[in-house]
């Protein structure tokens, strides 16, 4: 049942990334993106992490992409009927099999040990995974918390200040 | 049975279509999403080996990943507003001010 659903979305993800690259206009682009999103969260679920799906569907497939279908639309970027919209097809195609080959191979060649933590299914069933997620982001990965708050901030600063007609 | 092993090679394969987007599309802002899938594919990769780990740590990581991501949409769709009011233009082939 597992390994069907798996594939199921495997599939779905694969697909829909493809057409990311693939469809002509952005709004469509945008739309396939947010179904690999979509399928991403479902994978995520599977791995036993239900509030990274959250946030996954929230911040990815919510914000990040009301964003981005927000400045397609104010740009105005029909399709572009008559002009090519791809360039360097075969390169880019060589380039990515290549890194899909290299990547493969050390995959299938390393195997992925380490010294087990104590975070294993029961105990995420027992006290819940954003309990899991708060209790290591406030007290071991407090420090980069506070920095990524600051990061927000410049990032707020730094869109205000390029998207300004005049500084 | 899906080991994660499966969930590796699934994250390379999406990393490379990203590849493969950003290298061959001209509109910036499709640029832009194939960036933000080949991050995603990323996070994948390492809620996978949180879990195969049995540790916590790795989903922080995906945690700040989604900020710094949160943080390059906004900056990058604001500089494409301002290159746009400049050149009427994304197509990465307008990108030249800069070459002499």
């Amino acid at each position: 049942m597992l390994s069907i659903l798996f594939y199921l979305f495997a599939t779905v993800a694969v697909f829909s990334a493809f057409y990311v690259t693939k469809s002509r206009s952005p709004v469509n682009s945008a739309l396939w993106l947010v179904t690999t999103f979509i399928c991403l969260a479902a994978l995520y679920i599977m791995l036993d992490a239900p509030f990274m799906a959250a946030i996954q569907i929230m911040v990815y497939a919510g914000a990040i992409m009301v964003l981005i279908i927000f400045v397609i639309m104010l740009l105005n970027l029909g399709t572009a009927v008559k002009k090519r919209y791809t360039h360097a097809l075969v390169w880019g195609g060589a380039m990515s099999v290549l890194m899909l080959f290299v990547t493969n191979f050390l995959i299938r060649r390393g195997v992925p040990t380490g010294k087990l933590g104590d975070v294993t299914t029961q105990t995420i069933q027992s006290y819940g995974h954003t309990e899991l997620i708060g209790k290591a982001m406030f007290t071991d990965f407090l420090l980069p918390f506070e920095i990524a708050s600051i990061l927000l901030l410049v990032a707020i600063v730094g869109a205000v200040i390029l998207s300004k007609r005049e500084v | 049975m899906i080991t994660v092993y499966h969930y590796l090679i699934l994250s390379a394969i999406i990393f490379s279509i990203g590849t493969f987007g950003v290298l061959t599309r001209k509109n910036a802002i499709v640029i832009f999403m194939c960036i933000e899938l080949m991050l995603n594919s990323v996070n994948l990769t390492f809620i996978a080996l949180s879990r195969h780990l049995q540790n916590m740590d790795g989903q922080i990581f995906v945690f700040f990943i989604m900020t710094v991501a949160a943080a390059e949409a906004a900056v990058g769709l604001a500089l494409m507003i301002a290159f746009y009011r400049n050149r009427e233009s994304i197509d990465s082939d307008d990108f030249n001010m800069l070459k002499w």
